[in-house]
C-alpha cells in the first residue's frame, strides 16, 4: 500500500489519498492521470491492468485500487 | 420522419396509445415494431444494414458469451484439480478464442460503416494525390445512400459486444430484444449512444400508466421542441448567411457566426436529446443524460465531460483506455521514460492515444478534412493545457483566484470561445476557408459595423432578435436553475394553474414563434447527418 500511496502522491501531492473515496466521481483523477497511474502501477507491482478494470469503483480510492492490484496479482 | 414533422407526432401518439393498451409483456415488442416502422419510413432498403448489424452482433455476442460460460463452468468443475499455471493457460486460450470472434465482429460492423461513410472520402483523396502526380484520370465515386443513424447504432452495438467480451454482463439471449436495443426509434437519429446495462432494466420491463412520469416526459419533449423550433431553426438563417458568403462576412461577422452557431447547435442537439429522453420517459424507459450544461465548463477537458457525454465516454472506455494500457503502449511508456526522462516520457504514450482517439472522433462526425482538423484541434488544446499545468499550478499558488467569481467567469467565457473557434470548422466545411476567416478576425477591424446595421444584414430581422433574445435568456435561466435543482421539480411543487400556464406559454411560443413550425421538413437536426 505504501508504494501505491507514493505513486499517487507524486501525481497529486495536494490530495489526501488515505481518506478520499471520490477520486473519479470528483474528477480528481482524470483519464490522463489514470493512464500514468496504470503505467507506474504495472511497473511497480509487475501486473497488467486490463481496460475493463478501469471503472470508477476500482479507482475511486487508494484502497479500492490496492484491492484491484491484489486481485490481479493473485490471478497471475 | 424527423421529430419535428406532423407524421412523427401522429406516429408517436399512436405508439403511445397502443403501448399502454397492449398487454404489458408485449410492450417492448410493440416498441420494436414501432422502431422498425420508423426505420422503414426512411427507406425500406436501409433495413438491410441495420438487420445485418443486429444479427452479426447477436451471433458474435452469443458466441463470446457462451465461451465465458464454458470457461466458468470448466474452472468450477475442476477447481481443485488444476494448478495455478494450468488455470492461467486455460484462461489465456479461452480469451484468445473470444478475442478472435470480437475482431471479426468489429471488422464486419465497422467495415459496413467504413465502406458506406468513407469510401468516397478515400477516393477523393486518392484522386487528388493522382492529380498532383500528373495523372488525368481518377477513380469513380460510388453512390452509397447512408442509412439513418448508422454511426450511432454501430457504436452502440459495438460497445455492447466489447462489454460481453470483457464479461461486464451476460449476453442477451433474445435476438428481438437486442434488435430493439439497436433500433429504439427515439435515439436512432442522434443518440445518445446507450449502454445495454443502462437500458435493459427499463426497456424490457412492464410499465403501468404513470401519469406523473408521463407528464414529466411530455414537458421535456415540449421544452425540446421549443429549443429546436424557436431558437435553433431561427438562428439557422443567421449562421448560413454568414458562413455561406465568406467573401462578404469577415472579421467581427466571423465571431458573430461562431456565437450564433454555438447557440444554434446547443439548442438543436440538446433540444433533440430532450425530445428523445422525454419520449423514453413517456414509455417508462430511462435514457442517460447526454449533456450537463456544457457551456458552463471552465476548461476544454471539462467541456468534453459535459457535451455529448455518451460519445465521449464511448471513445474513452472502448478506445482511449484500451489503447493506452495495451502491451505495446506500456512498453513504449517504459522506453520513452528511459530515453526522454520521466516528464515527457511518461506523457508520450497518453498523447499518442489521445491523437488517435481525437482523429477518430473527428472522422466519426464526417468523412471530411474539416472534421479531422476539428478533432485534432480539440486534442491540441487539451494537450497544450496539460503541458501548461505546472504553470497554472504556480499561478494559482501565487494568486489564489480559483474561488473568485470573476476568474471563474473568465474561464467559462474563454472555454466558450475556444470551442466556438474550433466548432466553426463544421460550418465552413473547408479547412482553408476556416483558417482564412480566423485570419480576418485579427486583420479586419469592423466591430462597429455590427451596430451600424450589420446585425440586420446577417439574415435575421428585428423580429427574429425580439424572439431570440428572450428565448435564449430563458434557456440560460433554465440552465442556471438546473445547477441547483430541477426546474420540473420546482414547477411540480407549484399549483396546477401555474404549471399549465408555464407549459401553455411554451406551446404557444412554439406555435407562434417557431421559425418554420412543425411540419417544415427542411430544418432537420444537425446531428442526424453524423
Amino acid at each position: 500500500m505504501e508504494e501505491l500511496l507514493e505513486i499517487l502522491e507524486e501525481l497529486h501531492p495536494d490530495v489526501d489519498f488515505m481518506s478520499n473515496e471520490r477520486l473519479i466521481d470528483d474528477h480528481i483523477l482524470d483519464s490522463f492521470d489514470i493512464i500514468t497511474l496504470i503505467a507506474e502501477v504495472s511497473d511497480e507491482f509487475d501486473i497488467l491492468i486490463p481496460a475493463e478494470e478501469i471503472i470508477p469503483e476500482n479507482f475511486n480510492s487508494a484502497k479500492s485500487l490496492y484491492r484491484l492490484i491484489e486481485k490481479l496479482s493473485d490471478e497471475d | 420522419m424527423i421529430f419535428t414533422s406532423y407524421e412523427f407526432i401522429f406516429f408517436l401518439v399512436i405508439v403511445f396509445a397502443l403501448y399502454y393498451m397492449a398487454p404489458k409483456k408485449f410492450q417492448w415488442v410493440l416498441l420494436l415494431v414501432a422502431s422498425y416502422t420508423f426505420y422503414a419510413y426512411a427507406g425500406v432498403k436501409f433495413l438491410v444494414y441495420i438487420l445485418v448489424t443486429t444479427v452479426s452482433t447477436y451471433i458474435f455476442s452469443s458466441r463470446i458469451g457462451k465461451i465465458h460460460e464454458e470457461q466458468d463452468m470448466y474452472l468450477k468443475q475442476n477447481k481443485g484439480e488444476l494448478s495455478r499455471q494450468e488455470r492461467k493457460e486455460y484462461k489465456e486460450v479461452m480469451k484468445s478464442k473470444r478475442f478472435r470472434l470480437l475482431v471479426i465482429c468489429l471488422f464486419i460492423n465497422f467495415g459496413i460503416l467504413g465502406v458506406i461513410k468513407y469510401t468516397n472520402f478515400v477516393i477523393a483523396n486518392v484522386n487528388s494525390l493522382f492529380a498532383n502526380l500528373g495523372f488525368t484520370r481518377g477513380l469513380t465515386f460510388v453512390n452509397f445512400a447512408v442509412p439513418l443513424g448508422i454511426s450511432f447504432y454501430t457504436f452502440q452495438t459495438m460497445g455492447y459486444v466489447i462489454d460481453i467480451y470483457r464479461g461486464k454482463y451476460k449476453y442477451e439471449k433474445n435476438l428481438f430484444k437486442l434488435a430493439l436495443f439497436t433500433s429504439f426509434f427515439p435515439q436512432l437519429i442522434q443518440g445518445p449512444i446507450s449502454r445495454f446495462d443502462d437500458l435493459k432494466e427499463t426497456m424490457f420491463s412492464e410499465h403501468s400508466f404513470d401519469s406523473s412520469n408521463i407528464s414529466f416526459g411530455v414537458h421535456r419533449i415540449i421544452w425540446g421542441y421549443f429549443k429546436k423550433l424557436v431558437i435553433a431553426d431561427r438562428l439557422l438563417s443567421g449562421v448560413t448567411t454568414i458562413v455561406g458568403d465568406p467573401a462578404t462576412y469577415q472579421g467581427v461577422y466571423v465571431l458573430l457566426g461562431m456565437f450564433f452557431y454555438a447557440i444554434q447547435l446547443y439548442a438543436d442537439f440538446t433540444g433533440g436529446i430532450d425530445i428523445t429522453i422525454g419520449i423514453g420517459q413517456i414509455f417508462g424507459i430511462r435514457l442517460k443524460e447526454n449533456f450537463i450544461r456544457p457551456f458552463f465548463s471552465k476548461s476544454v477537458t471539462e467541456y468534453w465531460r459535459r457535451w455529448h457525454i455518451s460519445l465521449g465516454s464511448w471513445f474513452r472506455d472502448y478506445m482511449f483506455y484500451p489503447i493506452s494500457v495495451s502491451g505495446p503502449m506500456l512498453k513504449l511508456s517504459k522506453s520513452s521514460r528511459r530515453l526522454l526522462g520521466d516528464g515527457i516520457g511518461k506523457r508520450l504514450p497518453v498523447y499518442i492515444s489521445s491523437i488517435i482517439v481525437w482523429f477518430t472522433t473527428g472522422i466519426w462526425h464526417g468523412a471530411a478534412w474539416n472534421f479531422i482538423v476539428w478533432g485534432l484541434l480539440n486534442c491540441l488544446v487539451i494537450l497544450v493545457s496539460q503541458e501548461l499545468e505546472p504553470l497554472y499550478v504556480r499561478f494559482h499558488n501565487r494568486f489564489d483566484v480559483r474561488a473568485n467569481f470573476t476568474f471563474r467567469l473568465f474561464q467559462v467565457v474563454r472555454t466558450f470561445w475556444i470551442m466556438s473557434f474550433i466548432r466553426i470548422l463544421d460550418c465552413y466545411r473547408d479547412v482553408g476557408t476556416t483558417f482564412r476567416m480566423y485570419g480576418t478576425i485579427f486583420t479586419k477591424f469592423n466591430f462597429m459595423e455590427l451596430f451600424r446595421g450589420g446585425l440586420l444584414e446577417v439574415g435575421l430581422s428585428i423580429s427574429d432578435y425580439i424572439v431570440l433574445i428572450p428565448s435564449v435568456l430563458l434557456m440560460l435561466v433554465v440552465s442556471l436553475i438546473g445547477r441547483r435543482t430541477s426546474l420540473r421539480e420546482l414547477l411540480a411543487e407549484r399549483s396546477q394553474a401555474v404549471r399549465y400556464a408555464a407549459f401553455a406559454a411554451i406551446i404557444f411560443g412554439i406555435i407562434i414563434f417557431g421559425a418554420y413550425g412543425i411540419g417544415y421538413d427542411s430544418s432537420k437536426f444537425i446531428y442526424s447527418q453524423f
